[in-house]
């Protein structure tokens, strides 16, 4: 076995923070590494955190943190913030909040920048939570960037989704309504200390009301929470836990993690497809041949893709 | 994708100072790096232990209370002990002419003091 999985098998702490690195910058190993630590994962529990920039999502990953913790489940968060679209840093904060558990060994945290990667989370979040699933973490934590109309990917990535909202927002119930609203196994009003938070409940229920359901679906509680003060977050990780013992029952999480298994495979080929196209457009363009036949319309769009296609042999 | 330069930026000790360190983390940010910030008032422990897992190639260290003798050794003591010695550390903020050599003695790359551009910073770790 290569060297690098060994030793994040073994849970050293500086391998695993490699390994990421090594998936994240799609370095050469990186898709090796994976396939050697495919075997030892399947253990971790996944819980997806998502909802407005500013409502409390890494207040109350910190305080979940602390409360697994007290279960002795060991536990790695992926925090995701966006990179700038100008110069592709960025500035990734959310550890302010959990920095208070850098030091306990039993908890790994890793900032991730989005790197261009819509959907609120990076590309390589889901192997990297591969590494700390083989790494032996029990409970792995995405944090998105905050939510807007199409970041609802971390639902088909994790196992239990949380949707953070706060009252207030106004709009907040809105953008809910367009889309994000199906996406969320439990809904989390955060800062329940601020007016407003009555009306937000019922206007969660309200929409949630004309969702369909039958016997068999999972009613998403709408708790309140205020997460600085840590109320509300034992009950948060209790209907985690009501989540969990709902999926297990007929089958249910298999299915799901069956069905990520699928759009994992399928956005592998994507990505590796993506990756051929830009090279082999740039090699060919750059002759500047197909270009100018192009612009001049000795050609069309269609006939030169197709031609590419065919070098695949699809 | 060429290989993303992450760098923490931290505030080591009790010093509330803070404008320093999120100048030259924007600035950072800015010119296409990946800045971790862990916040005011981290213990050395705390700061080496988040540089380990985010597998930076930089730690900066700000601090305009004066303890910087005691407090940047230690963190590049404890990257040491953490078989990370490979992280480099430098730093900024109010920190006398004099201190400086003993500074980078002690293993600190470079320090930036008041009035220092965020270009300077930017150019320091492009070459380095
Ligand atoms: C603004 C200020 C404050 C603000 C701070 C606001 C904030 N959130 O940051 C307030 C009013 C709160 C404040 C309070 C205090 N302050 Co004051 N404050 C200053 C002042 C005037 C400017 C600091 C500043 O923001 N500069 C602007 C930033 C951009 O510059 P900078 O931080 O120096 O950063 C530059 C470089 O140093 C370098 N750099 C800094 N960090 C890093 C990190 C890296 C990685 C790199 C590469 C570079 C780098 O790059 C930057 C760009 O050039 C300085 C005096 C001065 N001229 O420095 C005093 C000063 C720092 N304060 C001082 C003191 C004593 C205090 C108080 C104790 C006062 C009191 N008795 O209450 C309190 C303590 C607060 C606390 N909790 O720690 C003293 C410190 C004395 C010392 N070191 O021995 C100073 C030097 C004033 C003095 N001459 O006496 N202060
Ligand atoms: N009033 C109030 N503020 C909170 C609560 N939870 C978090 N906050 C504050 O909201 C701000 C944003 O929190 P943060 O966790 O960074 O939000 P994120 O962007 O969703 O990760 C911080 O200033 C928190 O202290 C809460 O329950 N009530
Ligand atoms: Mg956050």
């Amino acid at each position: 076995m290569n060297e690098l999985a060994g030793k994040i098998i073994s849970g050293d702490i500086r391998s695993i923070a490699r390994g990421i690195t090594v998936i994240e910058n799609d370095d050469a190993g990186s898709a090796l590494l994976l396939k050697e630590l495919y075997r030892h994962t399947g253990q971790a529990y996944l819980i997806g955190i998502t909802g407005p920039p500013g409502g409390g999502k890494s207040t109350l990953v910190d305080k979940l943190i602390k409360l697994y913790r007290g279960q002795k489940k060991k536990v790695g968060v992926l925090a995701v913030d966006p990179s700038s679209p100008f110069s592709g840093g960025a500035i990734l904060g959310d550890r302010v909040r959990m920095q208070q558990h850098a030091t306990d060994g039993g908890v790994f945290i890793r900032s991730m920048g989005s790197r261009g990667h819509l959907g609120g989370l990076a590309l390589s979040t889901s192997d990297a939570a591969k590494i700390l699933d083989a790494a032996g973490y029990d409970i792995i934590i995405f944090e998105t960037v905050g939510i807007g109309q199409s970041e609802v990917e971390v639902a088909g990535r994790v196992d239990t989704t949380v949707l953070v909202t706060v009252p207030g927002l106004g709009d907040d119930v809105q953008v809910l309504k367009a889309g994000t609203m199906e996406i969320a196994d439990i809904f989390a009003v955060n800062k329940a200390d601020r007016e407003g938070v009555e009306r937000c409940v019922i206007e969660l229920g309200q929409l949630l009301s004309i969702k369909e359901m039958d016997q068999s679906t999972f009613l998403p509680p709408i708790l309140q929470l205020v997460a600085k003060d840590n109320i509300g977050v034992a009950e948060l990780a209790s209907a985690v836990g009501k989540h969990r013992e709902y999926l297990m029952a007929d089958n249910r999480l298999d299915q799901k993690r069956k069905a990520r298994l699928k759009s994992e495979v399928h956005n592998i080929i994507i990505n590796r497809l993506d990756k051929w196209a830009r090279a082999r457009l740039t090699r060919e363009m750059e002759a500047g041949e197909d270009l100018e036949g192009l612009y001049q319309k000795r050609t069309d769009p269609y006939t030169v893709a197709e031609r590419f296609i065919k070098e695949l042999q699809i | 994708m060429p290989n993303k330069i992450r760098i923490l930026i931290a505030k080591p000790g009790l010093d509330g100072h803070d404008r320093g360190a999120k100048y030259i983390a924007r600035a950072l940010r800015d010119a296409g790096f990946e800045v971790i910030y862990t916040g005011l008032r981290q213990t050395p422990e705390a700061i080496a232990a988040a540089a380990v897992q985010e597998d930076v190639q930089w730690v900066g260290l700000s601090c305009l209370s004066g303890a910087h003798n005691s407090l940047f050794p230690r963190v590049v003591q404890l990257l040491k002990e953490m078989n990370a010695p490979d992280i480099k550390v430098f730093g900024g903020g109010v920190i006398p002419a004099d201190d400086i050599p003993g500074l980078k003695a002690a293993g600190i790359r470079e320090i930036f003091t008041p009035g220092a551009s965020s270009q300077q910073v930017v150019d320091y770790i492009n070459k380095n």
